[in-house]
Protein backbone atom coordinates (compact mmCIF):
# COMPACT_ATOMS: atom_id res chain seq x y z
CA UNK A 1 0.00 0.00 0.00
CA UNK A 2 0.83 3.39 -0.89
CA UNK A 3 1.56 5.82 1.77
CA UNK A 4 -0.11 9.38 1.25
CA UNK A 5 2.58 11.70 3.06
CA UNK A 6 2.13 15.19 4.31
CA UNK A 7 5.48 17.03 3.03
CA UNK A 8 6.36 19.93 4.62
CA UNK A 9 9.24 21.85 2.12
CA UNK A 10 10.64 24.92 4.62
CA UNK A 11 12.11 27.59 2.85
CA UNK A 12 12.16 31.39 2.66
CA UNK A 13 13.52 33.29 0.55
CA UNK A 14 16.97 34.86 -0.69
CA UNK A 15 18.52 37.97 -2.76
CA UNK A 16 18.93 36.99 -6.13
CA UNK A 17 22.52 35.70 -6.45
CA UNK A 18 23.32 37.73 -9.50
CA UNK A 19 22.66 40.92 -6.84
CA UNK A 20 25.68 42.84 -5.37
CA UNK A 21 25.05 42.97 -1.68
CA UNK A 22 26.22 45.26 1.26
CA UNK A 23 26.01 45.10 4.96
CA UNK A 24 24.55 47.66 6.78
CA UNK A 25 24.59 47.99 10.58
CA UNK A 26 20.69 48.75 11.15
CA UNK A 27 18.59 49.30 14.71
CA UNK A 28 18.27 45.55 14.94
CA UNK A 29 21.69 44.39 14.20
CA UNK A 30 22.86 43.93 10.76
CA UNK A 31 21.20 43.82 7.65
CA UNK A 32 21.35 44.24 3.91
CA UNK A 33 21.39 47.63 2.53
CA UNK A 34 17.97 47.70 -0.09
CA UNK A 35 17.47 44.84 1.30
CA UNK A 36 13.37 44.62 0.21
CA UNK A 37 14.37 46.24 -2.98
CA UNK A 38 16.81 43.61 -4.31
CA UNK A 39 15.06 41.08 -6.22
CA UNK A 40 14.80 37.52 -4.66
CA UNK A 41 14.32 34.32 -5.19
CA UNK A 42 13.02 31.10 -3.63
CA UNK A 43 16.03 30.16 -1.55
CA UNK A 44 17.84 27.47 -3.93
CA UNK A 45 18.58 24.37 -2.16
CA UNK A 46 14.97 24.80 -0.85
CA UNK A 47 14.09 25.07 -4.50
CA UNK A 48 15.10 21.70 -5.04
CA UNK A 49 13.74 20.52 -1.97
CA UNK A 50 10.27 21.58 -3.24
CA UNK A 51 11.05 19.71 -6.74
CA UNK A 52 11.42 16.30 -4.94
CA UNK A 53 8.89 16.94 -2.77
CA UNK A 54 6.54 17.53 -5.78
CA UNK A 55 7.71 14.54 -7.57
CA UNK A 56 7.37 12.45 -4.18
CA UNK A 57 3.81 13.57 -4.15
CA UNK A 58 2.91 12.68 -7.47
CA UNK A 59 4.19 9.01 -7.15
CA UNK A 60 2.28 8.89 -3.57
CA UNK A 61 -1.28 9.31 -4.71
CA UNK A 62 -3.14 11.27 -1.20
CA UNK A 63 0.08 13.24 -0.65
CA UNK A 64 0.52 17.03 -0.27
CA UNK A 65 3.08 19.13 -0.40
CA UNK A 66 3.15 22.98 2.45
CA UNK A 67 5.82 25.23 1.34
CA UNK A 68 6.42 26.96 5.14
CA UNK A 69 8.15 29.88 4.95
CA UNK A 70 8.98 32.82 6.73
CA UNK A 71 9.66 36.21 5.04
CA UNK A 72 7.98 39.32 4.22
CA UNK A 73 5.22 38.65 2.85
CA UNK A 74 5.44 41.35 -0.25
CA UNK A 75 8.48 39.73 -1.56
CA UNK A 76 6.88 36.43 -0.64
CA UNK A 77 4.33 36.92 -2.76
CA UNK A 78 6.54 38.28 -5.87
CA UNK A 79 8.57 34.96 -5.49
CA UNK A 80 5.28 33.28 -5.38
CA UNK A 81 4.40 34.49 -8.97
CA UNK A 82 7.11 32.58 -10.19
CA UNK A 83 7.78 29.23 -7.32
CA UNK A 84 3.88 29.24 -7.98
CA UNK A 85 4.21 28.42 -12.00
CA UNK A 86 6.36 24.90 -11.03
CA UNK A 87 4.46 22.39 -9.02
CA UNK A 88 1.02 22.25 -7.11
CA UNK A 89 2.04 23.03 -3.39
CA UNK A 90 -0.29 24.99 -0.75
CA UNK A 91 1.29 28.13 1.33
CA UNK A 92 1.69 28.42 5.02
CA UNK A 93 3.51 31.90 5.97
CA UNK A 94 4.34 33.75 8.61
CA UNK A 95 5.11 37.27 7.81
CA UNK A 96 8.98 38.26 9.35
CA UNK A 97 12.38 38.66 8.18
CA UNK A 98 13.93 36.48 5.46
CA UNK A 99 17.57 37.90 6.60
CA UNK A 100 20.77 35.75 7.16
CA UNK A 101 21.46 37.91 10.56
CA UNK A 102 18.40 36.10 12.30
CA UNK A 103 18.46 33.37 14.45
CA UNK A 104 17.91 29.39 12.99
CA UNK A 105 16.60 28.74 17.05
CA UNK A 106 14.38 31.26 16.33
CA UNK A 107 12.98 30.67 12.71
CA UNK A 108 12.22 26.68 14.01
CA UNK A 109 9.40 27.11 16.57
CA UNK A 110 7.80 29.36 13.99
CA UNK A 111 8.24 27.00 11.36
CA UNK A 112 6.77 24.45 13.63
CA UNK A 113 3.82 26.40 14.69
CA UNK A 114 2.62 26.29 10.75
CA UNK A 115 3.62 22.64 9.72
CA UNK A 116 1.20 21.91 13.02
CA UNK A 117 -1.64 24.08 11.18
CA UNK A 118 -1.60 21.52 7.97
CA UNK A 119 -5.15 20.25 7.92
CA UNK A 120 -5.28 16.80 9.27
CA UNK A 121 -1.83 17.17 10.84
CA UNK A 122 -0.51 13.50 11.10
CA UNK A 123 3.04 13.51 12.53
CA UNK A 124 3.05 10.03 11.51
CA UNK A 125 2.66 10.83 8.04
CA UNK A 126 5.20 14.20 8.18
CA UNK A 127 8.47 14.76 5.97
CA UNK A 128 10.01 17.75 7.15
CA UNK A 129 11.49 18.70 3.24
CA UNK A 130 14.17 22.16 2.92
CA UNK A 131 17.68 23.15 1.82
CA UNK A 132 20.43 21.62 3.91
CA UNK A 133 21.66 24.97 3.84
CA UNK A 134 20.25 28.50 3.43
CA UNK A 135 22.02 30.80 0.70
CA UNK A 136 21.59 33.83 3.22
CA UNK A 137 22.41 32.25 6.89
CA UNK A 138 24.11 28.96 5.07
CA UNK A 139 24.05 27.63 8.57
CA UNK A 140 22.09 24.10 7.97
CA UNK A 141 20.54 24.42 11.63
CA UNK A 142 16.99 25.26 11.33
CA UNK A 143 15.45 21.66 9.77
CA UNK A 144 17.36 19.86 12.92
CA UNK A 145 16.03 22.40 15.73
CA UNK A 146 12.46 22.02 13.76
CA UNK A 147 12.99 18.00 14.23
CA UNK A 148 13.98 18.04 17.53
CA UNK A 149 10.57 20.65 18.57
CA UNK A 150 8.66 18.15 16.52
CA UNK A 151 10.53 14.96 18.34
CA UNK A 152 11.44 13.70 14.98
CA UNK A 153 15.08 11.87 15.60
CA UNK A 154 15.54 10.20 11.69
CA UNK A 155 17.33 13.25 10.26
CA UNK A 156 19.85 13.44 6.85
CA UNK A 157 21.27 16.10 5.77
CA UNK A 158 23.11 17.20 2.30
CA UNK A 159 20.11 14.35 0.72
CA UNK A 160 20.80 14.03 -3.28
CA UNK A 161 18.31 11.48 -3.35
CA UNK A 162 15.12 9.82 -1.64
CA UNK A 163 13.91 6.59 -2.79
CA UNK A 164 10.34 5.47 -1.69
CA UNK A 165 9.86 1.55 -0.78
CA UNK A 166 6.27 -0.30 -0.77
CA UNK A 167 6.34 -0.29 2.60
CA UNK A 168 6.74 3.64 3.14
CA UNK A 169 10.47 3.14 4.02
CA UNK A 170 12.62 5.57 2.98
CA UNK A 171 16.17 5.19 0.90
CA UNK A 172 18.63 7.92 1.70
CA UNK A 173 21.48 8.76 -0.20
CA UNK A 174 22.92 11.95 1.95
CA UNK A 175 26.45 13.53 0.55
CA UNK A 176 29.55 12.92 2.73
CA UNK A 177 33.41 13.74 2.53
CA UNK A 178 34.85 13.00 -0.56
CA UNK A 179 32.03 13.10 -2.86
CA UNK A 180 30.70 10.25 -1.65
CA UNK A 181 27.11 9.56 -0.36
CA UNK A 182 26.19 7.58 2.69
CA UNK A 183 23.03 5.30 2.34
CA UNK A 184 20.69 4.75 4.70
CA UNK A 185 17.59 2.98 5.13
CA UNK A 186 14.34 4.54 7.42
CA UNK A 187 11.54 2.55 8.46
CA UNK A 188 9.46 5.41 7.13
CA UNK A 189 8.01 8.52 8.11
CA UNK A 190 8.28 10.62 9.98
CA UNK A 191 11.77 12.03 9.47
CA UNK A 192 13.91 15.35 8.24
CA UNK A 193 15.52 15.81 5.02
CA UNK A 194 17.58 18.87 4.49
CA UNK A 195 18.17 18.30 0.48
CA UNK A 196 21.33 19.33 -1.38
CA UNK A 197 20.80 19.73 -5.04
CA UNK A 198 18.89 16.63 -5.34
CA UNK A 199 19.14 14.86 -8.98
CA UNK A 200 15.78 16.81 -10.79
CA UNK A 201 16.09 19.69 -13.41
CA UNK A 202 13.73 22.07 -12.68
CA UNK A 203 10.45 21.59 -13.99
CA UNK A 204 8.90 23.98 -16.95
CA UNK A 205 5.97 26.80 -15.93
CA UNK A 206 2.78 24.93 -16.13
CA UNK A 207 0.02 28.20 -16.50
CA UNK A 208 -2.83 25.38 -15.09
CA UNK A 209 -0.69 24.74 -11.64
CA UNK A 210 0.22 28.09 -11.39
CA UNK A 211 -3.16 29.64 -11.36
CA UNK A 212 -4.27 26.34 -9.04
CA UNK A 213 -1.83 27.59 -6.84
CA UNK A 214 -2.58 31.21 -6.69
CA UNK A 215 -6.04 30.94 -5.39
CA UNK A 216 -4.13 29.62 -2.23
CA UNK A 217 -1.38 31.51 -2.30
CA UNK A 218 -3.17 34.85 -1.86
CA UNK A 219 -4.85 33.96 1.01
CA UNK A 220 -2.11 32.47 2.48
CA UNK A 221 -0.47 35.64 2.07
CA UNK A 222 -3.07 37.61 3.64
CA UNK A 223 -3.68 35.43 6.59
CA UNK A 224 0.48 35.01 7.17
CA UNK A 225 0.74 36.45 11.15
CA UNK A 226 3.63 38.64 11.47
CA UNK A 227 6.46 37.33 13.69
CA UNK A 228 8.40 39.21 16.14
CA UNK A 229 12.48 38.41 16.20
CA UNK A 230 14.78 39.57 18.75
CA UNK A 231 18.00 38.00 18.12
CA UNK A 232 18.81 38.30 21.74
CA UNK A 233 22.09 36.99 23.22
CA UNK A 234 24.18 37.43 19.96
CA UNK A 235 26.04 40.74 18.90
CA UNK A 236 27.75 41.26 15.82
CA UNK A 237 31.13 43.13 15.96
CA UNK A 238 31.61 43.56 12.63
CA UNK A 239 30.00 42.49 9.08
CA UNK A 240 32.41 43.22 6.44
CA UNK A 241 32.47 42.75 2.51
CA UNK A 242 36.01 40.46 1.74
CA UNK A 243 38.98 42.33 0.47
CA UNK A 244 38.09 42.94 -2.72
CA UNK A 245 39.09 42.86 -6.18
CA UNK A 246 42.45 41.08 -7.31
CA UNK A 247 44.49 42.94 -9.93
CA UNK A 248 43.84 40.83 -12.90
CA UNK A 249 46.39 40.57 -15.54
CA UNK A 250 45.52 39.80 -18.41
CA UNK A 251 47.66 37.29 -20.92
CA UNK A 252 46.57 37.69 -24.53
CA UNK A 253 48.19 37.04 -28.14
CA UNK A 254 50.24 34.43 -26.89
CA UNK A 255 51.19 31.41 -28.38
CA UNK A 256 49.12 28.34 -26.14
CA UNK A 257 52.53 26.31 -26.10
CA UNK A 258 54.36 29.55 -23.95
CA UNK A 259 50.93 29.72 -21.33
CA UNK A 260 50.78 25.96 -21.04
CA UNK A 261 54.48 26.24 -19.76
CA UNK A 262 53.52 29.07 -17.66
CA UNK A 263 50.36 27.33 -16.41
CA UNK A 264 52.89 24.22 -15.56
CA UNK A 265 55.58 26.33 -13.60
CA UNK A 266 52.76 27.81 -11.69
CA UNK A 267 51.54 24.30 -11.00
CA UNK A 268 54.82 23.34 -10.10
CA UNK A 269 55.99 26.31 -7.98
CA UNK B 1 35.77 30.26 33.27
CA UNK B 2 34.51 28.75 30.49
CA UNK B 3 34.50 24.70 30.29
CA UNK B 4 35.18 24.06 26.84
CA UNK B 5 34.00 20.42 25.83
CA UNK B 6 36.02 19.23 22.18
CA UNK B 7 33.51 16.99 20.89
CA UNK B 8 33.72 14.54 17.64
CA UNK B 9 33.92 11.06 16.38
CA UNK B 10 36.83 9.46 16.84
CA UNK B 11 37.75 8.81 12.93
CA UNK B 12 37.56 12.45 12.00
CA UNK B 13 40.68 12.55 10.84
CA UNK B 14 42.54 16.25 10.52
CA UNK B 15 39.96 18.68 10.75
CA UNK B 16 39.47 16.88 14.37
CA UNK B 17 43.30 17.83 15.17
CA UNK B 18 42.57 21.20 13.78
CA UNK B 19 39.61 22.38 15.82
CA UNK B 20 41.33 20.62 18.96
CA UNK B 21 44.35 22.80 18.36
CA UNK B 22 41.34 25.89 18.39
CA UNK B 23 39.68 24.48 21.44
CA UNK B 24 43.19 24.17 23.01
CA UNK B 25 44.04 27.71 22.35
CA UNK B 26 40.83 29.58 23.83
CA UNK B 27 42.01 28.80 27.37
CA UNK B 28 39.45 27.19 29.49
CA UNK B 29 38.88 24.01 31.16
CA UNK B 30 39.52 21.31 28.37
CA UNK B 31 37.70 17.91 28.09
CA UNK B 32 37.58 15.61 25.45
CA UNK B 33 34.37 13.86 24.57
CA UNK B 34 34.65 11.12 21.78
CA UNK B 35 31.63 8.50 20.55
CA UNK B 36 32.26 5.85 18.21
CA UNK B 37 32.32 2.23 18.24
CA UNK B 38 35.79 2.45 19.60
CA UNK B 39 37.70 5.71 21.35
CA UNK B 40 40.36 4.24 23.76
CA UNK B 41 42.61 4.50 20.95
CA UNK B 42 42.23 7.93 19.62
CA UNK B 43 41.67 8.92 23.68
CA UNK B 44 45.53 7.26 23.82
CA UNK B 45 46.53 9.44 20.67
CA UNK B 46 45.76 12.78 22.05
CA UNK B 47 46.62 11.67 25.73
CA UNK B 48 48.99 14.91 26.18
CA UNK B 49 46.48 17.56 24.72
CA UNK B 50 45.89 19.25 27.94
CA UNK B 51 42.50 17.88 28.54
CA UNK B 52 41.52 17.97 32.11
CA UNK B 53 39.68 14.63 31.50
CA UNK B 54 38.27 12.60 28.73
CA UNK B 55 34.97 11.27 28.32
CA UNK B 56 33.78 8.57 26.34
CA UNK B 57 30.49 6.95 24.38
CA UNK B 58 31.16 3.61 23.21
CA UNK B 59 28.71 1.33 21.28
CA UNK B 60 28.22 -0.69 18.28
CA UNK B 61 25.62 1.77 17.96
CA UNK B 62 27.90 4.95 17.37
CA UNK B 63 29.67 2.91 14.65
CA UNK B 64 28.03 4.53 11.74
CA UNK B 65 26.91 8.53 11.29
CA UNK B 66 23.27 8.25 12.17
CA UNK B 67 21.10 11.32 14.00
CA UNK B 68 19.33 9.35 16.80
CA UNK B 69 22.39 8.15 18.04
CA UNK B 70 24.75 10.78 17.23
CA UNK B 71 22.68 12.99 18.78
CA UNK B 72 21.93 11.35 22.05
CA UNK B 73 25.91 10.35 22.40
CA UNK B 74 26.45 14.58 21.98
CA UNK B 75 23.89 15.11 24.10
CA UNK B 76 25.47 13.02 26.75
CA UNK B 77 28.31 14.36 26.63
CA UNK B 78 27.72 17.92 27.09
CA UNK B 79 25.59 17.64 29.99
CA UNK B 80 28.15 15.17 31.75
CA UNK B 81 30.79 17.22 30.94
CA UNK B 82 28.92 20.50 31.82
CA UNK B 83 30.36 22.31 29.13
CA UNK B 84 29.62 25.84 28.56
CA UNK B 85 31.23 25.65 25.26
CA UNK B 86 31.34 22.88 22.29
CA UNK B 87 34.12 22.70 19.52
CA UNK B 88 33.52 19.94 17.00
CA UNK B 89 34.76 19.27 13.74
CA UNK B 90 32.78 20.31 11.20
CA UNK B 91 32.37 16.76 9.38
CA UNK B 92 29.05 15.84 7.59
CA UNK B 93 28.43 13.53 10.84
CA UNK B 94 28.79 16.62 13.24
CA UNK B 95 27.19 19.36 11.36
CA UNK B 96 24.19 17.01 10.93
CA UNK B 97 23.72 16.43 14.38
CA UNK B 98 25.28 19.50 16.00
CA UNK B 99 22.12 22.31 15.81
CA UNK B 100 19.95 19.97 17.24
CA UNK B 101 21.90 18.81 20.19
CA UNK B 102 22.55 22.56 20.83
CA UNK B 103 18.53 22.96 20.97
CA UNK B 104 18.58 20.03 23.57
CA UNK B 105 20.77 21.23 25.99
CA UNK B 106 19.70 24.66 25.83
CA UNK B 107 22.25 26.27 23.81
CA UNK B 108 23.16 27.85 20.37
CA UNK B 109 25.12 26.93 17.53
CA UNK B 110 27.40 28.45 15.16
CA UNK B 111 28.46 26.49 12.03
CA UNK B 112 30.98 26.80 9.55
CA UNK B 113 33.02 28.85 11.18
CA UNK B 114 36.53 30.23 9.93
CA UNK B 115 38.36 31.41 12.82
CA UNK B 116 37.48 31.77 16.80
CA UNK B 117 38.40 33.12 19.67
CA UNK B 118 37.93 32.82 23.70
CA UNK B 119 34.62 35.35 22.94
CA UNK B 120 33.73 35.74 19.27
CA UNK B 121 33.47 33.17 16.20
CA UNK B 122 33.65 34.67 12.80
CA UNK B 123 31.77 33.04 10.01
CA UNK B 124 30.64 34.19 6.19
CA UNK B 125 26.89 34.77 5.21
CA UNK B 126 25.17 34.94 1.51
CA UNK B 127 27.08 32.67 0.83
CA UNK B 128 30.56 33.60 1.18
CA UNK B 129 29.68 37.06 0.32
CA UNK B 130 30.19 38.74 3.76
CA UNK B 131 32.17 37.42 6.53
CA UNK B 132 31.14 38.59 10.04
CA UNK B 133 32.28 38.42 13.55
CA UNK B 134 29.80 37.73 16.52
CA UNK B 135 29.71 36.71 20.02
CA UNK B 136 26.99 35.23 22.01
CA UNK B 137 25.93 34.96 25.97
CA UNK B 138 24.35 31.66 25.16
CA UNK B 139 25.50 28.95 26.88
CA UNK B 140 26.30 26.45 25.73
CA UNK B 141 27.41 27.73 22.85
CA UNK B 142 28.14 24.73 20.14
CA UNK B 143 30.58 25.61 17.86
CA UNK B 144 31.63 23.67 14.19
CA UNK B 145 35.01 25.01 13.21
CA UNK B 146 35.42 24.10 9.43
CA UNK B 147 38.08 21.78 7.68
CA UNK B 148 41.40 24.13 6.57
CA UNK B 149 40.94 27.02 8.61
CA UNK B 150 43.52 25.97 11.71
CA UNK B 151 46.92 24.56 12.01
CA UNK B 152 46.46 20.83 13.36
CA UNK B 153 47.21 20.21 17.10
CA UNK B 154 49.97 17.28 17.30
CA UNK B 155 49.11 16.44 20.82
CA UNK B 156 51.33 13.79 22.65
CA UNK B 157 50.28 10.57 22.80
CA UNK B 158 50.56 8.33 26.03
CA UNK B 159 47.39 6.53 28.36
CA UNK B 160 44.07 8.22 28.59
CA UNK B 161 41.38 7.41 31.25
CA UNK B 162 38.23 7.52 29.41
CA UNK B 163 35.06 8.05 31.84
CA UNK B 164 32.67 6.71 29.99
CA UNK B 165 28.82 7.86 29.87
CA UNK B 166 26.01 6.11 29.90
CA UNK B 167 23.54 7.00 27.39
CA UNK B 168 19.61 6.37 26.63
CA UNK B 169 19.05 5.94 22.89
CA UNK B 170 15.35 6.36 21.45
CA UNK B 171 14.08 3.80 19.28
CA UNK B 172 16.27 3.22 16.63
CA UNK B 173 14.26 3.40 13.29
CA UNK B 174 17.39 3.98 10.79
CA UNK B 175 19.80 2.04 9.35
CA UNK B 176 23.12 2.85 7.54
CA UNK B 177 23.57 0.18 5.00
CA UNK B 178 26.85 1.39 3.02
CA UNK B 179 28.71 4.30 1.20
CA UNK B 180 28.60 5.09 -2.15
CA UNK B 181 31.86 5.99 -3.86
CA UNK B 182 32.25 6.86 -7.52
CA UNK B 183 34.75 4.61 -9.25
CA UNK B 184 37.75 4.82 -8.27
CA UNK B 185 38.39 6.29 -12.04
CA UNK B 186 35.95 8.81 -10.82
CA UNK B 187 37.16 9.69 -7.74
CA UNK B 188 37.87 13.25 -8.96
CA UNK B 189 37.05 15.48 -5.39
CA UNK B 190 40.46 15.36 -3.53
CA UNK B 191 40.02 17.52 -0.73
CA UNK B 192 43.41 18.00 0.15
CA UNK B 193 44.87 18.55 -3.38
CA UNK B 194 47.16 21.19 -3.44
CA UNK B 195 45.13 22.54 -7.26
CA UNK B 196 41.68 23.02 -7.41
CA UNK B 197 40.72 22.26 -11.74
CA UNK B 198 37.63 24.34 -12.65
CA UNK B 199 35.79 22.87 -16.25
CA UNK B 200 32.83 25.03 -17.49
CA UNK B 201 30.37 24.60 -19.76
CA UNK B 202 32.00 25.74 -22.73
CA UNK B 203 34.04 22.51 -22.96
CA UNK B 204 31.15 21.24 -24.26
CA UNK B 205 29.99 24.16 -26.59
CA UNK B 206 30.36 24.71 -29.90
CA UNK B 207 34.18 25.65 -30.97
CA UNK B 208 35.35 27.92 -33.43
CA UNK B 209 35.29 24.80 -35.63
CA UNK B 210 31.63 24.70 -35.63
CA UNK B 211 31.59 21.17 -33.80
CA UNK B 212 31.48 20.43 -29.88
CA UNK B 213 34.45 18.21 -28.83
CA UNK B 214 33.49 16.39 -25.26
CA UNK B 215 35.09 13.31 -25.80
CA UNK B 216 38.27 15.22 -26.48
CA UNK B 217 37.40 17.67 -23.21
CA UNK B 218 37.04 14.73 -21.55
CA UNK B 219 40.44 12.88 -22.32
CA UNK B 220 42.39 16.42 -22.14
CA UNK B 221 40.41 16.90 -18.66
CA UNK B 222 40.85 13.61 -16.92
CA UNK B 223 44.55 13.57 -18.39
CA UNK B 224 45.49 16.76 -16.31
CA UNK B 225 43.82 15.44 -13.49
CA UNK B 226 45.64 12.28 -14.09
CA UNK B 227 49.33 14.19 -14.16
CA UNK B 228 48.66 16.73 -11.49
CA UNK B 229 46.45 14.95 -8.76
CA UNK B 230 43.99 18.29 -8.57
CA UNK B 231 40.92 18.30 -7.55
CA UNK B 232 37.73 18.64 -10.39
CA UNK B 233 35.31 21.30 -10.06
CA UNK B 234 32.69 22.50 -11.85
CA UNK B 235 30.16 25.20 -12.94
CA UNK B 236 26.75 24.59 -12.65
CA UNK B 237 25.89 24.90 -16.17
CA UNK B 238 28.08 22.13 -17.19
CA UNK B 239 26.59 19.91 -14.59
CA UNK B 240 23.23 20.75 -15.27
CA UNK B 241 23.40 19.42 -18.55
CA UNK B 242 23.25 16.36 -18.04
CA UNK B 243 19.70 16.42 -16.69
CA UNK B 244 18.85 18.71 -19.77
CA UNK B 245 20.35 15.56 -21.85
CA UNK B 246 22.99 16.98 -23.80
CA UNK B 247 26.63 15.64 -24.36
CA UNK B 248 28.34 15.87 -21.16
CA UNK B 249 31.10 14.73 -19.45
CA UNK B 250 30.20 11.30 -17.93
CA UNK B 251 32.84 11.95 -14.42
CA UNK B 252 31.15 15.26 -13.74
CA UNK B 253 28.03 15.20 -10.95
CA UNK B 254 26.48 17.68 -8.97
CA UNK B 255 28.94 16.96 -6.17
CA UNK B 256 31.89 18.97 -8.30
CA UNK B 257 30.02 21.91 -8.36
CA UNK B 258 31.17 24.79 -7.11
CA UNK B 259 29.49 27.72 -6.24
CA UNK B 260 26.60 29.64 -4.74
CA UNK B 261 24.40 26.06 -5.09
CA UNK B 262 27.35 24.15 -4.35
CA UNK B 263 30.80 23.74 -2.92
CA UNK B 264 33.09 26.24 -1.10
CA UNK B 265 36.41 23.72 -1.32
CA UNK B 266 40.02 25.31 -0.16
CA UNK B 267 42.81 25.02 -2.12
CA UNK B 268 46.02 26.88 -2.80
CA UNK B 269 45.70 27.38 -6.41
CA UNK B 270 42.67 27.09 -8.83
CA UNK B 271 42.66 26.99 -12.40
CA UNK B 272 39.51 28.01 -14.42
CA UNK B 273 38.69 26.19 -17.55
CA UNK B 274 35.94 27.46 -20.38
CA UNK B 275 33.60 29.16 -17.67
CA UNK B 276 32.73 32.56 -17.24
CA UNK B 277 33.58 33.49 -13.93
CA UNK B 278 30.34 34.74 -13.12
CA UNK B 279 29.42 36.26 -9.42
CA UNK B 280 27.07 32.51 -8.16
CA UNK B 281 30.17 30.96 -9.68
CA UNK B 282 32.88 32.76 -8.00
CA UNK B 283 31.66 32.64 -4.51
CA UNK B 284 32.31 29.26 -4.34
CA UNK B 285 36.17 30.17 -5.02
CA UNK B 286 36.47 32.31 -1.80
CA UNK B 287 38.67 29.96 -0.40
CA UNK B 288 41.19 29.76 -3.40
CA UNK B 289 44.09 31.36 -2.93
CA UNK B 290 45.84 31.78 -6.34
CA UNK B 291 43.45 31.72 -8.82
CA UNK B 292 44.06 31.84 -12.70
CA UNK B 293 41.66 31.48 -15.77
CA UNK B 294 42.13 30.21 -19.04
CA UNK B 295 39.31 32.04 -21.32
CA UNK B 296 38.20 33.16 -25.30
CA UNK B 297 36.55 35.45 -23.93
CA UNK B 298 38.80 38.48 -22.23
CA UNK B 299 35.91 39.90 -21.10
CA UNK B 300 34.37 37.38 -19.17
CA UNK B 301 34.08 37.29 -15.18
CA UNK B 302 37.67 36.66 -14.02
CA UNK B 303 38.90 39.53 -15.97
CA UNK B 304 37.08 41.67 -13.45
CA UNK B 305 38.84 40.74 -10.68
CA UNK B 306 37.90 37.72 -9.73
CA UNK B 307 41.75 36.28 -11.03
CA UNK B 308 45.03 37.16 -10.32
CA UNK B 309 45.88 35.78 -14.16
CA UNK B 310 43.37 35.72 -16.81
CA UNK B 311 44.67 33.27 -19.75
CA UNK B 312 42.73 34.78 -23.43
CA UNK B 313 42.85 31.48 -25.29
CA UNK B 314 41.80 28.08 -26.34
CA UNK B 315 41.80 25.77 -23.22
CA UNK B 316 41.81 23.00 -25.65
CA UNK B 317 44.86 24.26 -27.07
CA UNK B 318 46.80 25.08 -23.88
CA UNK B 319 45.46 22.38 -21.37
CA UNK B 320 46.73 19.67 -24.29
CA UNK B 321 50.15 21.09 -24.46
CA UNK B 322 50.04 21.40 -20.33
CA UNK B 323 49.55 17.78 -20.56
CA UNK B 324 52.11 16.83 -22.90
CA UNK B 325 54.42 19.12 -20.65
CA UNK B 326 53.02 17.42 -17.74
CA UNK B 327 54.25 13.73 -19.45
CA UNK B 328 57.48 15.39 -19.81
CA UNK B 329 56.81 15.39 -23.88
C1 LIG C 1 20.15 30.68 -7.98
C2 LIG C 1 21.38 30.48 -8.79
C3 LIG C 1 22.41 29.73 -8.25
C4 LIG C 1 23.56 29.48 -8.99
N1 LIG C 1 24.54 28.74 -8.42
C5 LIG C 1 25.66 28.50 -9.15
C6 LIG C 1 26.72 27.70 -8.61
O1 LIG C 1 26.66 27.21 -7.48
N2 LIG C 1 27.80 27.46 -9.37
C7 LIG C 1 27.91 27.95 -10.65
O2 LIG C 1 28.91 27.67 -11.31
N3 LIG C 1 26.93 28.69 -11.18
C8 LIG C 1 25.81 28.98 -10.47
N4 LIG C 1 24.82 29.72 -11.04
C9 LIG C 1 24.89 29.98 -12.49
C10 LIG C 1 25.83 31.09 -12.90
O3 LIG C 1 25.14 32.32 -12.83
C11 LIG C 1 26.32 30.86 -14.35
O4 LIG C 1 25.21 30.72 -15.20
C12 LIG C 1 27.21 29.64 -14.52
O5 LIG C 1 28.24 29.64 -13.56
C13 LIG C 1 27.82 29.65 -15.90
O6 LIG C 1 28.60 28.50 -16.11
P1 LIG C 1 29.79 28.49 -17.14
O7 LIG C 1 30.67 29.64 -16.87
O8 LIG C 1 30.40 27.15 -17.12
O9 LIG C 1 29.05 28.59 -18.55
P2 LIG C 1 28.93 29.74 -19.61
O10 LIG C 1 28.39 30.98 -19.01
O11 LIG C 1 28.20 29.11 -20.73
O12 LIG C 1 30.40 30.04 -20.01
C14 LIG C 1 31.16 29.23 -20.84
C15 LIG C 1 32.50 29.90 -21.00
O13 LIG C 1 33.36 29.05 -21.73
C16 LIG C 1 34.20 29.86 -22.54
N5 LIG C 1 34.74 29.00 -23.58
C17 LIG C 1 34.09 28.30 -24.54
N6 LIG C 1 34.96 27.59 -25.28
C18 LIG C 1 36.20 27.85 -24.79
C19 LIG C 1 37.51 27.44 -25.13
N7 LIG C 1 37.74 26.59 -26.14
N8 LIG C 1 38.55 27.89 -24.40
C20 LIG C 1 38.35 28.76 -23.37
N9 LIG C 1 37.12 29.19 -23.00
C21 LIG C 1 36.06 28.75 -23.72
C22 LIG C 1 33.27 30.95 -23.01
O14 LIG C 1 34.01 32.08 -23.40
C23 LIG C 1 32.44 31.22 -21.76
O15 LIG C 1 33.03 32.21 -20.97
C24 LIG C 1 23.69 30.01 -10.30
C25 LIG C 1 22.67 30.80 -10.82
C26 LIG C 1 21.54 31.04 -10.08
C27 LIG C 1 20.48 31.91 -10.69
Amino acid sequence: MSTAFQVAVCGSIVPDPLQTLEPVTGPAGPALKNELMLPAVLDPWAWHALFEAAHLAKAHPGSKVYLVSVAPKAKLQQVMMTVGQKVPFELLAVDGPSSGFTEAAEIAPLLVETIKTIPGFDLNRLLVFGGWESASRGAGATLQIVGELLGITDQFQGVDQLTVGQDGALEILERIEGGRHQISRCAGAPAVLGWATGNLPEPPNNPQIGMANMRGIMPALQKAKPAKLTGAGVTFASVTLPKQQRQTKIVKDTPPDEIAREIVAWIQQ
Amino acid sequence: METILFLTHPDAGKPALEALAAAQELGGQLIIGLFGAEVQTTANQWAGCGAAKFLGVIGNEFTTARYATDAAAAEALVKAAQATIVIAPATSRMNRILPGVAHRCGGRTDTHVTALTATSVTRWYYRQRMEAVLSRTQRPWFIALDPGCHAPASPAPGTATVTIVPVSLPSIRTTVTGVKSPEASQQTIRPDAPLLFVAGAGWTKKQPDGQPHVSEAADLILGFLNATQASLGSSKSLVDLSGEGQAVLPFMSHLNQIGQTGATPRHPKGLATCCHGEEPHVVGWRFINERRAINLDANCGWARGKADVLYVADAFAVIRKVNELLAGK
